[in-house]
């Protein structure tokens, strides 16, 4: 089934966005990429080698990154903003508040290298917050594409959408997906259909979501995985279906259960309940639970902190049992 | 224009800058009056220098607030909006009735500006060191695209203590942003008493000069100098910082180099002993 899914090629998110930050700015003379000493990291190389009047390197300088790519904004420039999420928007906060979501500016926040997947870098290195942190923003559209292939689609989607976004993107290679339909921001997935249970998670995680499946049908438990690349605006129509049609959801997410997608989706749906949704609705979070992370392999972070395909294995299983 | 030549400035017109300072000064007291709150100090001791940038230096079109070929004015310290409110009500941009929104729910007038609320304002700013990395931005788009457009950005001397200034120094000096003028109110005060006693600047001109950056000085209420430098700096096509010596309050006596006045509102009278010195004053 999930070989259905996987295709034979890997690549990370990065590199999906530096692909469809070329293609989108081929076509649209406004687009421009700003860099904080991470051109290389932020697969933005062949961008400064082609446009070099477009591209901008800031330096180790992530607030004024943040008020100089407001700046181009007003001056009718598409900027895209990179660097690594803990730095921006972790550090970046108060610029990205200000200078762009309350101006409700036409500026594109790229934060990489996000989640434990960062890996041996260790704790300052993984963003486990930027979700959070984006999501509270009015105006901001915030993104985690599931695999580079999805990645270089909303690249170029939020090329071409009005207004403030955050693209949430990691350093690993995974398969590439083969996705049921092209993305549009906001319009959620299903990767794959299932009656028992439902899956909710984004990027990397979207992996282990599939791969827990395959586990999950050995048990004889029919799991579904939704593809919530939007976290904002969150689909809620496809939520709703969700929980109505298999009753139990899990988010999964490489990120802090506090304010990232699971607490999106709580948010949608549980002031829903024994209204749109089901009374029977059961609902568990997977993610970080208030901790920092810590140097190591990914492997070895995700089963430590409890983000793995066995966490989400032996939750699913529990969900069912307790039901 | 060669840039060694001093513009020859009609007495008559600094007659009537000072009284268009007067006027600028007399809305500032009142509308922070009427609002109950607001930063009279910095906002007073700006109107010099607002009014000569307003009525002297910048090219605008009140009844066309985005007209393309416009000279930009952003302002970094986003609290002393009150003269920026001041004299783009003067120039036309909005009518003199809604001046007394200021700081009111529901108002084009926010307390610290708003891009987007209020035709004539061109940036967000408040949280201090956010106005001049957007105005490098935008002087950095309007270089790559050949454009003749002048941007510039006031700040605060309190302001500098901010990193994110000293980075857009940097940038601004990088890609050698000519079209970019900078002005830092040098007042000496920021909310807790006198800048060097808080977090010392100096040597501030110094600073930002190793910084790579062309600086000047000037009296920051003297029409003469204030319109002959910043005209200099704009002519001299060099990314430059003009540190405007300056007195807060200045014009009513009682709040003049005074750092209790930085953010408090005059109450009834000590409006109307200040309106009563600005109506006065010579």
């Amino acid at each position: 089934m999930n070989q259905n899914i996987f295709t034979s090629e890997t690549a990370a998110t990065r590199d999906g966005f530096g692909v469809g930050l070329v293609e989108v700015a081929q076509q649209d003379g406004k687009v421009f990429a700003l860099c904080a000493d991470l051109t290389e990291s932020m697969r933005l190389d062949k961008f400064e080698q082609l446009f070099p009047n477009r591209f901008v390197q800031m330096g180790v300088a992530e607030q004024n990154m943040i008020g100089v790519a407001a700046g181009l904004a007003l001056a009718g420039k598409t900027p895209f903003a990179t660097s690594f999420a803990v730095f921006s928007p972790g550090r970046t906060l108060d610029q990205i508040r200000v200078s762009i979501a309350y101006s409700n500016l036409n500026v594109k926040i790229v934060g990489g290298h996000a989640g434990l997947s960062t890996g041996p870098d260790g704790a300052t290195h993984q963003a486990l917050e930027d979700i959070a942190l984006m999501r509270t923003l009015p105006n901001m559209t915030v993104i985690c594409p599931s695999d580079a292939q999805q990645a270089r689609e909303a690249t170029i989607a939020l090329a071409n959408h009005q207004g403030p976004a955050y693209l949430r993107l990691s350093r690993p290679k995974y398969p590439i997906l083969k996705h049921q339909k092209p993305f549009k921001i906001g319009e959620a997935e299903i990767l794959k259909e299932g009656n028992d249970l439902t899956l909710i998670s984004c990027g990397d995680a979207i992996h282990d979501c599939l791969l827990a499946t395959t586990a999950l049908e050995k048990m004889k438990i029919s799991a579904q995985v939704i593809n919530l690349h939007t976290i904002k605006p969150i689909d809620k129509k496809a939520l709703v279906q969700a929980a109505n049609k298999t009753k139990r959801l899990i988010t999964v997410e490489d990120h802090q259960v506090a304010g990232g997608l699971g607490s999106a989706v709580a948010e949608v749906l549980l002031p829903e309940i024994n209204q749109s949704v089901t009374n029977e609705l059961k609902f568990l979070m997977i993610g970080v639970g208030d901790a920092f992370g810590e140097s190591g392999e990914e492997s070895e972070l995700k089963k430590k902190y409890k983000v793995d395909v066995q966490t989400i294995v032996i939750n699913a299983k529990n969900l069912l049992i307790s039901y | 224009m060669s840039s060694n030549s001093a513009p020859k400035i009609s007495k008559d017109k600094i007659q009537q800058l000072e009284g268009l300072a007067r006027e600028a000064r007399v809305k500032v007291i009142e509308i922070i009056s009427h609002a109950g709150s607001g930063h009279p100090a910095g906002s007073l001791g700006m109107a010099d220098i607002f009014v000569a940038l307003y009525f002297e230096i910048l090219k605008f079109q009140p009844n066309n607030p985005t007209w393309k070929n416009r000279d930009y004015l952003f302002l970094s310290n986003g609290h002393i909006c009150p003269i920026l409110y001041a004299v783009l009500n003067m120039t036309g941009f909005f009518p003199a009735i809604e001046l007394n929104t200021l700081r009111k729910i529901n108002s084009r007038l926010q307390g610290h500006p708003h891009y987007g609320s209020l035709p004539g304002v061109e940036n967000t700013s408040g949280p201090l060191g956010q106005g001049i990395s957007q105005a490098a931005g935008l002087a950095l788009a309007l270089k790559r695209d050949k454009k003749k457009n002048r941007v510039f950005c006031i700040m605060s001397d309190g302001e500098q203590q901010e990193g994110q200034v000293w980075e857009t120094y940097q940038f601004i000096n990088k890609y050698q942003l000519d079209n970019l003028t900078c002005v830092i109110d040098r007042n000496f005060i920021q909310i807790e008493g006198n800048t060097e006693k808080i977090m010392p600047l100096e040597n501030l001109q110094e600073k930002i000069k190793s910084f790579g950056l062309k600086t000047y000085q000037i009296n920051g209420h003297d029409f003469v100098e204030i319109i002959a430098i910043i005209k200099k700096a704009v002519n001299d096509n060099l990314p430059s910082v003009i540190i405007a010596n300056t007195i807060p309050g200045k014009g009513v006596s009682f709040m003049e180099n005074k750092s209790e006045w930085h953010g408090k509102a005059p109450n009834s009278e000590e409006t109307v002993l200040a309106l009563n010195e600005l109506s006065t004053t010579k």
